[in-house]
């Protein structure tokens, strides 16, 4: 039997279960499916054998064997618009958007989890070779975790408050506290949008987090969380009822306007709540000086 | 993806007033409050948009 066989069997197995730990967090934010997991899983199986060979190709040694982590990257790349590609033919017949940031950012992450795959298996293989069972365990259980803890990214909860809003007409026009949302001209709308919707109100903590909910696809992706987790009674014949989320442009909170299938509100606050903050939508001015400057001199004019 | 407002489009004029109204989307003359109503929803539900009120008697109907 070949020598570095166990290394090369530590190494694979432990980036396919990273990848199915890590396709266990995300089931969330992407309908799964069987024919999904098992994609995924062939793919992240073969991230994990690309990784663990590495180890003894330098020992044999054919240095060159390297070069095809180079190729696995490409292949990656693949993955990433494969997963794009498919996601946008589905946004289309959505009644309510992802918003291509939020399929760029579920395909970039596809992506990022096969590296981490690939890492996974790398380190564990290098473990074992170096100091057998228990430190490919020790390894191999550390970059797991590691792998989970970037995964775990930060959710609209943790950076804005979110608190029930008054949803209310001014004349015609659908208000959500102060925010102005759309006009409904149709009586019979107004009224049971009155009866049946909900509304809630987005307050940023920070600059930072203002930036962020200001951003138009991070604003698409909650009114889509919201959508699939409370159902819409929107349809295509119905405008209406679509889940908008506007902003004060004084203020920089965001408005949240849905007609949900359950109208629950407390649901509705939990759901907005761990909407995840996009990758794309995530800015920095407080990073700045210029950035500093102008929300000091905000708060000293109040 | 087009961008924001590209696709939004007046495709039909309900209206109580037929002074204030002219141009080229479609104009339907309503005799009363209920039948401009009436009839906004009916084209709007034939054409998959969205009913706007003016708030000076017209109504229009938008596709977003």
């Amino acid at each position: 039997m070949n020598e570095y066989l166990p290394t090369i069997i530590a190494g694979t197995l432990t980036g396919t279960v990273a990848r199915l730990v890590m396709l266990h967090v995300d089931y969330r934010q992407y309908p799964g499916y069987p024919h999904g997991y098992v994609t995924h899983l062939s793919l992240g199986f073969i991230a994990a054998a690309l990784g663990a060979v590495a180890v003894p190709a330098i020992l044999k040694p054919d240095y060159t064997a390297v070069t095809f982590l180079a190729l696995a990257a490409t292949q990656f790349r693949e993955v990433r618009s494969i997963e794009r590609k498919t996601l946008e033919h589905l946004d289309e017949k959505e009644l309510v958007k992802r918003g291509s940031d939020y399929i760029e950012g579920i395909a970039r992450t596809f992506e990022a989890r096969n590296y981490l795959v690939m890492l996974t298996s790398l380190l564990t293989s290098t473990a074992f070779q170096l100091g057998k069972a228990p430190a490919a365990l020790l390894i191999g259980l550390l970059t797991i975790a590691f792998a989970r803890s970037l995964m775990a990214g930060e959710t609209i909860g943790d950076i804005c408050e979110v608190v029930p809003a008054r949803l209310w007409f001014k004349n015609t026009v659908l208000m959500v506290d102060d925010i102005s949302i759309m006009t409904v001209g149709l009586k019979e709308m107004r009224e049971k949008i009155l009866r049946d919707g909900l509304a809630v109100l987005i307050i940023p903590k920070n600059p930072n987090a203002r930036a962020t909910i200001h951003d138009l696809g991070q604003r698409a992706a909650i009114a889509h969380t919201a959508a699939v987790i409370m159902g819409v009674k929107k349809d295509v014949d119905i405008p209406e009822f679509t889940p908008v989320a506007r902003k004060n442009p004084d203020t920089g909170a965001v408005g949240l306007y849905i007609v949900p299938v359950e109208k629950d509100l407390e649901a509705l606050l939990l759901a907005v709540k761990r909407t995840p903050v996009l990758e794309s939508a995530r800015s920095k001015p407080l990073k700045t000086e210029a950035g500093r400057l102008a929300s000091f001199g905000r708060r000293n004019e109040k | 993806m087009p961008a924001r407002g590209e696709n939004k489009r007046i495709l039909a004029v309900v209206t109580l007033n037929m002074d204030q109204v002219a141009g080229g989307a479609p104009i339907f003359f309503a005799r009363s409050e209920e039948e401009r109503e009436r009839i906004a929803m009916y084209i709007a539900k034939t054409l998959d948009a969205m009913v706007h009120d003016l708030e000076n008697g017209t109504y229009i109907i938008v596709r977003h």
